[in-house]
């Protein structure tokens, strides 16, 4: 049987529309449907739940579809266009710019609008809601001259949206109407644990605050009017006060609507027309409007699978909430307020850490019904699973919220119960990955469930869950979390590294002859490479070392698809100086080298052969350069924009530090590659949190943040310690790296490594501020060890024949190049030509990504 | 053949022993790559005794790459892992490690005063007959 291809337009491109999208392709609904897709707002589909990061990441960052357009050429998007008329009988939507569009069916998942409450002067200059990244960017604007704002709203997004205020330095007010702060979604102790902590941030919180008016001179607002309460005098109000669906185009066109708004949908996500479906803020499930992403997302997985002939449901959703609202833990599930008749309340309540949590239990204590947590929501991921599946309380149900209680306790979950409430992952499923199958080796950690399962990926709240199931599981299955390096040696990285520092051990094979077994891997011998390069000062193509290096260290290059080389010297900061750039062209053009500048402003050159790279090097090395180390597991840049030197808006000399910081850590050989930023003001165009370590100036000092990456997991790094003087910072920046380089292990990099320390980052920076372990000296002192000893790696081999008799193409043909190696020229450079002797495409047998890319 | 070097001679092949270097221009575990007669051929020294020679074209990259992997062992065994995309290679049969039915070829080696010689096949015929 055939089909004619049907199409599928899609009014709206917010986070759940591009979900929808999502699970089209993935589903293999694109097989069939063509999927057009309409936009508003000019941007594609952002991370609206984490808007208020914007001031700090940028738009870039939000973003859940960076490319702009989807993978897959049977989805159009089209942005910045809005859907004005839908034509039921003739299945057509008309857009704004006038393009018709013909349906099968429609998904509309037009979101929500903030509601303005009829103030007076609610449409002063001044006056503005909290929504779009557009919004906040006007926000921004006009902060850049007040000196106070008033949030209206002390609900969830109210206090998202005071955080932002706060954030860009202004003296900050929440006006909540009813007597406490999240008054849906905490009592009135737990508002006021909250009000106590948010004031301890310097934000005024004024509740049963009932505006009644903005007032304005000159069409500018000045001030707030509060009923029996003094006026707030302001620059800015934001309107936080609740959403509203977005409706109207389906009320044009006579499709059903709920009493109190929304699209009035089935449980299959179906509007009162056949052909019509609608799904997220927009929509009206029985009757309610849910205005949190999660039942988003599972709507639109709904209508996919229905369109797919499946028989999803949507019958409500866990509207439990677990957030940090300005560094404060809140959380809220089930029946917060105590509702269920004969159900009682235990509540455990410490004002002075301001930590506050209920539970609300049955009238026989046997089940959990709903519980409040604020400033400690660590018992979350094994409350709210709780609720959600009935399962019986422990005996003693106040162990889960008292501050001794372990509160992790895997109190008898079944394997239906959700434990990623954001991914409807349940421990059935996590376990699963955990055990395995014949197709795919079981997981032996949180990062492999995450990506096989989804669980945690998006709040993260329910990891320590998962991490709890792990254990719980490998242990009852026998499977040990085995530590060991691999078959030759039966200890951990961290030990190893221990190990040659306390014995002196200066040789693998001293190493292997004492401690291992065999004559090592390709797993091993690299890995002790880097514990002894960190440690000593021998040249890493030393007699004893250069048999353990991976290939790029042996060659000091990066190895290509063709068995060539990539070479890119150092740039300090990325300030290169023009006699430097025309060297640096020079070479490319005389060794007709492919170029390309790289991510962390330096500049690449491809397509040298082993015997060339020492020639190369050394008109580099004549020219004043050296060796970049992009080839090593060790620090390759540290990007910096111009700051305060050029820019308008810079308040330090981010460049001078950035170059200050990549030639003091130039060459440290490291557990992974080392990269990092420094930004000259709160803009960040350094990209500073994408870096293991971040710096961002401040007008005080700096801001440090660690554990940044890109590449397939990105990591944001997240703040160390602010306001830092450049000698505190570097001193700090030295004991973090030593201490990462100490304990992390093999191949992992700096965010991996502080979610998988025990104590986390709190635990970190005890050490590398506060210096619990008393190690602090230690580590400055390895470091300046490796300052002393640092040398170019390049230089050192050009000057000794030894080391350079290795870089020939054939031992007994040393300049002959390698005949299998030749190039084409595309866009007026070389590139190689496809492999030798293959008609067929080039087998890449391995399945998993190759670690380390260049840069 | 200089005394206590043993070289791998499963099968009496056909060639020309073609001379490639001294033996202490090799270090154990540390491949090299020759030209033998057209052929590209990856050389290992195992230890003071052995030298091993493998086709240096990795079959999966399809890049002359073998002899810059690092060489290690699975129990017994002695391989290289290709430092391409580190599937390894038996340094004694050629054959994959992680696919019996993917393999590179070998060639025999011997010392001679002190000198390294490969056996290049006959022009004719593939290095493994």
């Amino acid at each position: 049987m055939t089909h004619l291809r049907q199409r599928l337009v899609l009014i709206g491109h917010g986070m759940v529309g591009h979900r929808f999208v999502q699970a089209a392709i993935e589903r293999g609904l694109t097989e069939r449907w063509d999927v057009v897709v309409f936009g508003q707002e000019p941007r594609a589909a952002y991370d609206r739940v984490a808007l208020t990061s914007f001031f700090e990441v940028g738009a870039d960052e939000l973003s859940l579809l960076p490319e702009g357009e989807y993978d897959d050429p049977r989805v159009r998007l089209v942005l910045d266009t809005a859907v004005t008329t839908i034509d039921r009988d003739a299945r057509e939507v008309t857009t704004a710019s006038g393009e018709v569009v013909r349906y099968d069916a429609l998904v509309m998942a037009t979101g929500s609008v903030p509601f303005v409450p009829p103030l007076p002067g609610r449409d002063l200059a001044g006056c503005f809601v909290y929504r779009t990244i557009e919004d906040l960017e006007d926000i921004r604007q006009a902060a850049k001259t007040a000196t106070t704002g008033v949030v209206i709203g002390g609900g969830l997004l109210g206090l998202e949206a005071a955080n932002a205020v706060h954030q860009l330095g202004l003296a900050t007010h929440v006006v909540e109407m009813a007597p406490r702060l999240m008054p849906v979604q905490l009592d009135q102790a737990g508002g006021a644990a909250l009000v106590r902590h948010i004031e301890a941030l310097g934000v005024t919180v004024h509740t049963g605050a009932a505006t009644e008016a903005i007032e304005g001179i000159d069409g500018k607002v000045t001030a707030l009017t509060i009923a029996d309460a003094e006026p707030i005098e302001t620059d800015l109000v934001v309107f936080s006060v609740g959403i509203r669906p977005e409706d109207a185009l389906a009320r044009a066109c006579g499709i059903e609507v709920a009493e109190r708004g929304g699209i009035l949908v089935d449980e299959t996500c179906r509007t009162s027309d056949k052909a019509i479906y609608a799904i997220g803020e927009c929509a009206a499930p029985d009757g309610k409007v849910y205005g949190l992403v999660a039942p988003g997302y599972a709507m639109a997985e709904v209508v996919v699978d229905r369109l797919l002939g499946g028989s999803g449901d949507f019958t409500g959703a866990d509207m439990a909430t677990k957030l940090k609202l300005m560094g404060v833990d809140v959380a809220s599930f089930g029946d917060v307020f105590a509702a269920t008749p004969g159900s009682l309340e235990l509540v455990f309540a410490d004002a002075v850490t301001g930590v506050y949590k209920k539970l609300v239990v049955s009238n026989d204590a046997t089940r959990l019904l709903g519980g409040i947590l604020v400033g400690d929501a660590s018992a979350y991921g094994v409350l709210r699973p709780m609720v959600a599946s009935g399962i019986p309380l422990p005996e003693n149900p106040e162990e889960l919220i008292l501050p001794a209680g372990r509160g992790t306790a895997q109190v008898g979950m079944t394997d239906e119960t959700v434990v990623c409430s954001c991914e409807n992952v349940t421990k059935g499923t996590i376990c699963s990955a955990i055990d395995g199958s014949e197709e795919k080796p079981g997981c032996a950690d949180v990062a492999c469930i995450k990506s096989c399962t989804k669980a945690g990926t998006v709040c993260g709240s329910c990891v320590p869950t998962v991490k709890n199931l792990l254990a719980e599981r490998l242990a009852s299955a026998g499977r040990e979390v085995s530590n060991a390096l691999c078959e030759h040696f039966a200890m951990s990285r961290q030990e190893l590294f221990d190990l040659v520092a306390v014995k002196a051990i200066r040789s693998f094979t001293a190493l292997i002859a004492a401690h291992g077994t065999g004559r090592g891997c390709d797993i091993c011998k690299p890995a002790v490479a880097s514990i002894l390069a960190s440690q000593t000062s021998a040249h890493i193509l030393a007699e004893e070392t250069v048999g353990l290096q991976d290939t790029n260290d042996a060659f000091l290059g990066n190895l290509q698809r063709n068995g060539t080389y990539s070479v890119v010297p150092r740039v300090p900061g990325g300030e290169l100086t023009p006699d430097g750039l025309i060297a640096i062209g020079e070479v490319a053009r005389d060794f007709d080298l492919y170029t390309k500048i790289t991510g962390g402003q330096r500049i690449d050159l491809f397509g040298a052969r082993v015997e060339q790279l020492p020639l190369i090097w050394r008109r580099l090395v004549d020219a004043g350069f050296e060796s970049g180390h992009a080839y090593g597991k060790s620090l390759r840049t540290v990007k910096s924009c111009v700051g305060q030197t050029w820019c308008r808006y810079g308040v330090q000399d981010s460049t001078k530090l950035a170059i200050e910081l990549e030639l003091r850590y130039r060459g440290l050989r490291s557990p992974h590659k080392l990269k990092g930023g420094v930004s000259g003001c709160a803009r960040e165009c350094a990209e500073a949190r994408g870096k293991d370590f971040g710096v961002i100036a401040t007008e005080k000092g700096w801001n440090l943040y660690v554990g940044g990456n890109g590449g397939f997991r990105p990591a944001h790094a997240v703040e160390l310690a602010i306001d830092l003087d450049t000698a505190t910072l570097i001193r700090y920046l030295d004991r973090f790296l030593m201490f990462y380089i100490r304990t992390a292990d093999r191949l992992q990099r700096t965010s991996a490594w502080l979610e998988s320390i025990e104590g986390g980052l709190d635990y970190v920076r005890s050490v590398v501020v506060d210096d619990v372990l008393g190690v602090a000296a230690d580590l400055e002192a390895d470091m300046a060890g490796h300052i002393g000893a640092y040398q170019d790696e390049w230089s050192a081999t050009l000057a000794d024949e030894e080391k350079l008799a290795r870089f020939v193409s054939f031992i007994n043909a040393p300049d002959t190049p390698d005949p299998s190696i030749s190039f084409v020229t595309e866009r007026g450079q070389i590139r190689p030509s496809a492999a030798e002797g293959s008609a067929e495409p080039v087998l890449v047998a391995s399945a998993s990504i190759p670690v380390g890319a260049p840069r | 053949m200089m005394a206590g070097t043993k070289v791998r001679q499963e099968t009496v092949r056909q060639g020309i022993w073609v001379s490639v270097c001294r033996v202490d221009q090799l270090r154990v575990d540390v491949g090299v790559a020759a030209l033998v007669g057209g052929e590209q051929v990856a050389l290992f020294r195992l230890d003071a005794e052995e030298i091993t020679a493998i086709g240096n074209l990795d079959p999966y990259s399809r890049a002359n790459v073998l002899s810059r992997g690092i060489v290690g062992s699975r129990g017994d065994t002695v391989f290289v892992a290709s430092p391409m995309y580190k599937q390894p290679f038996d340094l004694r049969t050629g054959c994959c490690l992680d696919d019996p039915a993917v393999s590179v070829p070998t060639f025999d080696v011997r010392v001679l005063d002190g000198v390294v010689q490969v056996l290049a096949p006959p022009v004719s015929d593939g290095p493994d007959g």
